[in-house]
């Protein structure tokens, strides 16, 4: 018991340090980030396996089918694999953020005098990173089994880019879902809910130019097309700017919604 | 106990307050889990909000520490307005809530160095500050384990040194000792007397009134979102009564005919419980206590079981408010 009291008296008499800036606050919440890639490196695995498996499935079962061979067939998928790899991930994000509100470790972050928004720029970092390692993990291994993106290293660095601003408006759909429900689980199944149809019902896996007239039209549509055709065309190098614009509208226009809704629903009490 | 429990703050006109609340209610639909509570708490005081599973008190601290706005009422909290000014409360308080509000997948030192960043220490100070919490916490040989590892007494003493990196003025500690064992729970009082005692205002919700009267200077007692009582530990045993009877019958049939004989006998309401046949009744003193057993075995009433005590928390609601804390079919017998 004396052992407690001389530190407990010299640790009570400690005063605030200068406030620090909101960049700083959320760089924090990245290196929050980063430590649990090294204290929970199994949920890289999770994020890499699934696009992996599909990679391999689709190119060596449906790819020859599909595309005349797996070589032809790899070259058209591989950029569409990326997108979907970003969506999914972000699932995970939105999973993880409703695991700590359920946990009361939001109440703690609430309760300091901290900028706001800067645990979700955190997470959005943190995503952002993981969105890279998988990109990188499944081009490597497409550049294993054959791909080949034409427009050499600008083309990948352009693809990489546009990926990440996809993968930061997408991730507010999960920061949103993981702000309204309290069941990591509940978030996975009303997430993977909404983006199989999504990604699947899009030109990622194949061309639509077979599909019935009505699901044709949806895929026209359908934002996912436009990121995959864009992520094509930048690695292939045929990219023009109105595709590169067509494809952030939806990561835009998400952003403008969600960002002030997940601020509104955080600070609500 | 900390020096402050026998002296009469409340009305000192010049003790400044931790707390000052007039009114507050926050309800949730159709149930009102706080209506209409008034507190001062003056600084530097262990205070105890005491009351059962539901009576309001999370919400209560939840929203004099700015987590849950209330719908009526307003708040002063270390000088500042809760309403108005939540930003420069949260500067002066801190709040460690019910379930540890840490992040199990880092370890103990990182939670720390974390939540010092984000306070403005940088990068050897914030690391220094964790380091001297764990040390104070007997945590320096767990600093380097995943939180989710730590037993639930560790947990608690991480959050409240979690609580501590700049000194609060106010600390909120919702239950801090629910569900620890009796050993953790004794060292976690242990802290929080010696943070009392360096001058941190303490304000603690608790449904042991073991606790309230271990620590705390004042204690209020809430049921149904109200404050039915407050004062020191002493004003509300006397209140209660002290010298609890506690009697068990061997035939559960007879409790009527008994309760009638002690309420009688000693002029106070008798509590009954058909389930273990049990009586409890404010006896006073020993004498009282042992006329009252012989007159019921006098009656031919079998006595198998009883205890002269502190009255439990729910004998102390049943004093209160002449009904149990919790129990609905009894508050209309």
């Amino acid at each position: 018991m004396s052992s407690i009291d001389p530190s407990m008296r010299t640790l009570t008499r400690v005063e605030r340090p200068r406030q620090p800036s909101a960049l700083s606050n959320a760089l924090v919440f990245a290196w929050r980030a980063v430590l649990k890639f090294r204290h929970v490196p199994e949920q890289l695995f999770d994020l890499v396996m699934t696009p992996i498996m599909f990679t391999l499935l689709f190119t060596f079962v449906f790819g020859g089918a599909l595309a005349g061979s797996t070589a032809d067939y790899l070259q058209y998928f591989l950029p569409g694999i990326l997108v979907q790899t970003v969506m999914f991930n972000s699932v995970y994000s939105g999973m993880g953020l409703s695991t700590d509100l359920s946990k009361g470790l939001f109440d703690r972050f609430r309760s300091l005098p901290i900028w706001s928004l800067a645990p979700f720029a955190g997470l959005m970092v943190g995503d952002i990173l993981r969105h890279l390692i998988a990109g990188a993990i499944i081009l490597t291994i497409g550049l294993i089994l054959g791909f080949r993106p034409e427009a050499g290293i600008i083309g990948v660095v352009g693809a990489f880019l546009l990926l990440i601003a996809i993968g930061f408006g997408v991730g507010w759909v999960f920061i949103v879902l993981g702000l309204l429900i309290r069941t990591p689980m509940t978030v996975m199944t009303i997430g993977f809910t909404f983006l199989f149809p999504l990604v699947f019902a899009s030109n990622v896996m194949v061309e639509p130019a077979t599909m019935p007239g009505w699901l044709r039209a949806f895929v026209e549509v359908n934002p996912v097309s436009h990121m995959a055709t864009a992520m094509r065309d930048l690695m292939t190098g045929g990219a023009d700017l109105s595709q590169i614009l067509l494809a952030l509208a939806a990561p835009v226009v998400l952003t403008l919604i969600l960002a002030p809704a997940t601020l509104w629903l955080y600070l609500r009490r | 106990m900390n020096d402050t429990s026998s002296s009469p703050l409340l009305h000192a006109d010049k003790v400044p307050l931790a707390i000052s609340a007039r009114g507050l209610a926050k309800h949730f639909g159709d149930v009102r889990a706080v209506d209409g509570i008034d507190l001062e708490v003056p600084r530097g005081m262990i205070f105890a909000i005491l009351g059962p599973n539901g009576a309001g008190k999370t919400t209560l601290m939840r929203m004099l520490a700015t987590l849950a706005r209330p719908d009526a009422g307003t708040a002063t909290i270390m000088g500042y307005d809760l309403l108005r000014e939540p930003h420069q409360v949260r500067s002066s308080i801190a709040m460690t809530g019910q379930f540890a509000s840490l992040d199990e997948d880092l370890t103990g030192r990182e939670n720390l160095v974390l939540l010092a960043r984000l306070w403005g220490f940088r990068g050897r100070e914030a690391k220094a500050r964790a380091d001297a919490l764990l040390t104070a916490f007997e945590l320096s040989d767990a600093a380097g384990k995943q939180v989710k590892d730590y037993s639930g007494g560790m947990r608690r003493r991480l959050d409240i040194a979690a609580s501590l990196i700049v000194t609060p003025g106010l600390l909120f500690l919702d239950e801090p000792t629910t569900g620890l064992d009796p050993k953790a729970r004794q060292d976690v009082w242990r802290m929080i007397r010696q943070l009392a005692g360096a001058g941190v205002t303490i304000l603690l919700t608790t449904q042991y009134l073991e606790e309230a009267d271990q620590l705390a200077g004042r204690i209020a007692v809430i049921d149904h979102g109200r404050k039915i009582a407050e004062g020191t530990s002493r004003e509300l045993k006397a209140a209660t009564g002290s010298g609890f009877l506690h009697v068990t019958l061997a035939d559960p049939g007879r409790l009527g005919e008994a309760a009638a004989l002690l309420e009688k006998r000693l002029g106070r309401p008798v509590q009954t419980s058909v389930e273990g046949a049990r009586l409890a009744v404010i006896a006073g003193t020993a004498q009282a206590a042992n006329g009252a057993v012989s007159a019921l075995l006098a009656a031919g009433i079998d006595v198998t079981d009883f205890s002269l005590g502190q009255p439990s928390l729910d004998e102390v609601f049943f004093a209160l408010t002449g009904r149990p804390a919790e129990s609905e079919e009894a508050k209309a017998a």
